[in-house]
C-alpha cells in the first residue's frame, strides 16, 4: 500500500489533488454544478442584478458619491476629532484584546482535553469512573462557554452591551473582549492540544507533578504561539474597533456614523484616511513585535 | 572530561527592548484604561445589574413560534445569498489585482529576468502598475466592510445590494493580497523547466504557475466565504439586508427572546456553512 502510493507520487507531479482521476471526475463536475446552482439561486434571491451594478444609473450614483468625498476635510477641528477618535479606537482595541487574553487564559486550561481529563497526564487513571466524569464536566462547560462567546459576532455583543451599560467606549471594550476571548480560547486550546509530548514524558519520568509539568513542560512551548495569536487578533480587533461605533460603542465608528448620517462626506474621507493610517501602523507594530517574540 | 560543558542554550543579547516594551505597554495600558472609560463596576451597579437581568431573563424562552420563524426564513436565505454573490465579486476584483500585484509575475523572478535588464522605461512602467495594484488592494481591505456597507447604502440605497458590494470590495482586497502571496510562493523549478523547454510566458503561466496555485486559491476562497457568511449576517445592522437587520430590530424593540432565536439561527447557519466548506476543502 505504502509503496504503491509512493510510486504514484513519484510518477506524477506531486501536486495536491494530483492523480485523483482526471479533470472531469464525477466529484469535480458535482462541485461545479452545485456552485452554478448556488450562484443562480443567489442571483435571483438577492433581488439584485449584476447588470444593475454596471448600469449607467448605479455607476453614476457611485461616481457622484466619490466626487462628494473629495477633497478630504483637513480643517483643524476635524483633524483634532479624527485624532481623538483614532486614539480612542486604539484604546478600545488594546483593552479589548487584553480582556480577551484574560478570559481565554482563565478558561483555556479547562478547555483542552489533554490537560483536563485525557492523554499523557492521565494515563495512570482508570478510564471509566466518576473521577473522569467529574473532570470532563469542567471541560464541557468551558468548551461550550467559549463556543457561545465566539458564535455571537462582535457587533451583536456591542448591541447587547450598549443596552447593558449604556453608550460609550466601555461596551465596545466588553464586546471585543468577550468575542475575542472566545476566539482566542479556541485557538489557545488548539495550541495546547497540539503540544509536543516528549518534554512532558521526560518530565513525568523525573517525577514531576502535573502543575510542574504545566509550568515547565507545556507553557514554555505554547507561550510564543499564544503571543502570536494574540497579536494577530489585535490586528483584527483594531479593524472591528473602528466600526463598533456604528452601533453606539465609541471610537472612530461613532464619528463615521455621524459624518455619514449628516452627509458630511468630506469629513468621512478624513476619518477613513485615519482608519487606514491606524490599521497600517498597527499591522506593522504587530509584525515587529511578533518577530521580536518568536 | 571533567570540565563543565558550556550551555548550548542560546542567550539573547542584552538589549533595551524589554524595558522599553514594558514602559510603553504600561503607558498604553494606563492611557487606554482612561480613554476607553472602563468602569467594571457599572455592570454590577444597580442599573447595570437590572439591565443584565432584564436581558438574560428576556431571552428565555426563545421565540420559536412558527409565525416568527417563517418570517425569518427569507432573511436567512438572503444572508447566504449576499455572502455568495459578495464572495464572487470579491474573486472578480481580487484575482486580476492580485495578479498585477504579484512581485514575481510583474517585476522580478525568472519570467522577467531576461527582459527587464537595461530597459528602464519598461521596468518603471511595470513597477508603477505593481504598486498601483498593491495600493488599491490595500485601500480596499483597510476600510472595514461595515464602512463600505454604510457608504454603499448611501450610494445605492437600502437592501441586500449594498451588502453584496461591501463584501465584494472589502474581501476583494483581502483575496487579492492572499492570491498574490500564493503566487509568490509557488515552486520555481517547474517554471524554469518550462522556460528551458521554450514555453512562452502564457504557457508558463497556465502550465507551471496556475496548477500549483489553484488548490490554495480555492481553499482560501472557501475560507473567505465562511467569513463572508458571518459578515453578511451582521451587515444588516447598517441597513444592508439579511439577518442583521432583524437582530437590530428585535434588539431595539427589546424583544430579547427573538434575539436569542436569531442568534440560534445564525449559529446553525454558520455551522452548516463551515461544515459544507470543510467537506469541499477535504475533497481538493
Amino acid at each position: 500500500m505504502n509503496s504503491r502510493t509512493a510510486l504514484k507520487t513519484c510518477e506524477t507531479i506531486p501536486l495536491r489533488g494530483g492523480g485523483r482521476g482526471g479533470k472531469f471526475g464525477a466529484k469535480n463536475v458535482l462541485v461545479l454544478a452545485a456552485t452554478v446552482a448556488l450562484f443562480v439561486w443567489s442571483y435571483r434571491g438577492a433581488e439584485i442584478e449584476l447588470t444593475q451594478l454596471f448600469s449607467r444609473d448605479s455607476v453614476q450614483q457611485i461616481v457622484i458619491y466619490i466626487k462628494k468625498l473629495i477633497p478630504p476635510d483637513f480643517s483643524a477641528p476635524v483633524l483634532h476629532g479624527a485624532l481623538k477618535g483614532t486614539i480612542e479606537t486604539f484604546a478600545i482595541s488594546f483593552m479589548g484584546t487584553l480582556m480577551a487574553v484574560g478570559i481565554a487564559l482563565s478558561v483555556v486550561f479547562f478547555a483542552s482535553r489533554n490537560l483536563i481529563y485525557s492523554g499523557l497526564l492521565y494515563e495512570m487513571e482508570p478510564k471509566q469512573g466518576w473521577k473522569r466524569t467529574a473532570r470532563m464536566l469542567p471541560y464541557l462547560a468551558a468548551k461550550s462557554l467559549l463556543n457561545v462567546l465566539r458564535t455571537i459576532p462582535e457587533m451583536v455583543w456591542a448591541l447587547i452591551f450598549v443596552f447593558m451599560v449604556g453608550l460609550g467606549s466601555f461596551p465596545g471594550v466588553l464586546a471585543l473582549g468577550v468575542h475575542t476571548g472566545g476566539v482566542l480560547g479556541k485557538l489557545f486550546g488548539e495550541v495546547l492540544e497540539d503540544v509536543d509530548t516528549q518534554p512532558i514524558e521526560s518530565l513525568q519520568a523525573t517525577g514531576a507533578t502535573r502543575m510542574q509539568i504545566l509550568f515547565y513542560g507545556i507553557l514554555p512551548q505554547v507561550l510564543p504561539q499564544f503571543v502570536a495569536y494574540t497579536l494577530y487578533r489585535w490586528e483584527v480587533n483594531i479593524r472591528v474597533a473602528a466600526v463598533l461605533g456604528l452601533v453606539g460603542a465609541g471610537g472612530l465608528g461613532q464619528r463615521i456614523h455621524i459624518a455619514i448620517s449628516l452627509f458630511l462626506e468630506n469629513q468621512l474621507l478624513t476619518l477613513i484616511i485615519a482608519i487606514y493610517i491606524l490599521v497600517t501602523i498597527v499591522d506593522y507594530l504587530s509584525a515587529y513585535l511578533r518577530r521580536k517574540v518568536i | 572530561m571533567n570540565q563543565p560543558v558550556p550551555s548550548l542554550i542560546h542567550r539573547s543579547p542584552k538589549t533595551l527592548f524589554p524595558y522599553l516594551f514594558t514602559a510603553l505597554f504600561l503607558l498604553a495600558f494606563i492611557d487606554s484604561w482612561r480613554r476607553a472609560g472602563i468602569e467594571p463596576m457599572v455592570l454590577f451597579a444597580a442599573k447595570g445589574r437590572g439591565n443584565v437581568w432584564k436581558f438574560l431573563s428576556g431571552m428565555f424562552p426563545p421565540d420559536l413560534s412558527w409565525n416568527f420563524l417563517s418570517l425569518m426564513f427569507r432573511p436567512t436565505l438572503e444572508t447566504i445569498q449576499i455572502s455568495f454573490l459578495g464572495t464572487l465579486i470579491a474573486v472578480i476584483i481580487g484575482f486580476p489585482l492580485g495578479l498585477l500585484g504579484t512581485h514575481t509575475l510583474m517585476v522580478r523572478g525568472i519570467l522577467n529576468e531576461a527582459e527587464l535588464q537595461g530597459v528602464p522605461v519598461r521596468r518603471s512602467l511595470r513597477y508603477a502598475i505593481y504598486f498601483l495594484a498593491r495600493g488599491v488592494l490595500s485601500l480596499f481591505r483597510s476600510i472595514p466592510e461595515f464602512v463600505w456597507a454604510f457608504m454603499f447604502v448611501r450610494a445605492v440605497g437600502l437592501g441586500p445590494f449594498p451588502g453584496v458590494l461591501a463584501i465584494g470590495v472589502a474581501y476583494g482586497g483581502m483575496l487579492g493580497k492572499v492570491y498574490s502571496e500564493i503566487f509568490e510562493g509557488v515552486n520555481d523549478r517547474p517554471l524554469e523547466a518550462l522556460q528551458s523547454l521554450g514555453a512562452n510566458k502564457l504557457q508558463i503561466f497556465f502550465y507551471g504557475w496556475f496548477p500549483q496555485a489553484l488548490p490554495n486559491f480555492v481553499s482560501y476562497t472557501l475560507y473567505r466565504w465562511e467569513c463572508a457568511v458571518r459578515a453578511s449576517a451582521i451587515l444588516g445592522l447598517v441597513g444592508a439586508g439579511g439577518l442583521g437587520q432583524q437582530i437590530e430590530i428585535s434588539m431595539r424593540m427589546f424583544n430579547f427572546n427573538e434575539v436569542l432565536t436569531l442568534l440560534m439561527i445564525l449559529f446553525l447557519m454558520v455551522a452548516g456553512v463551515d461544515y459544507l466548506s470543510a467537506r469541499v476543502r477535504a475533497m481538493l
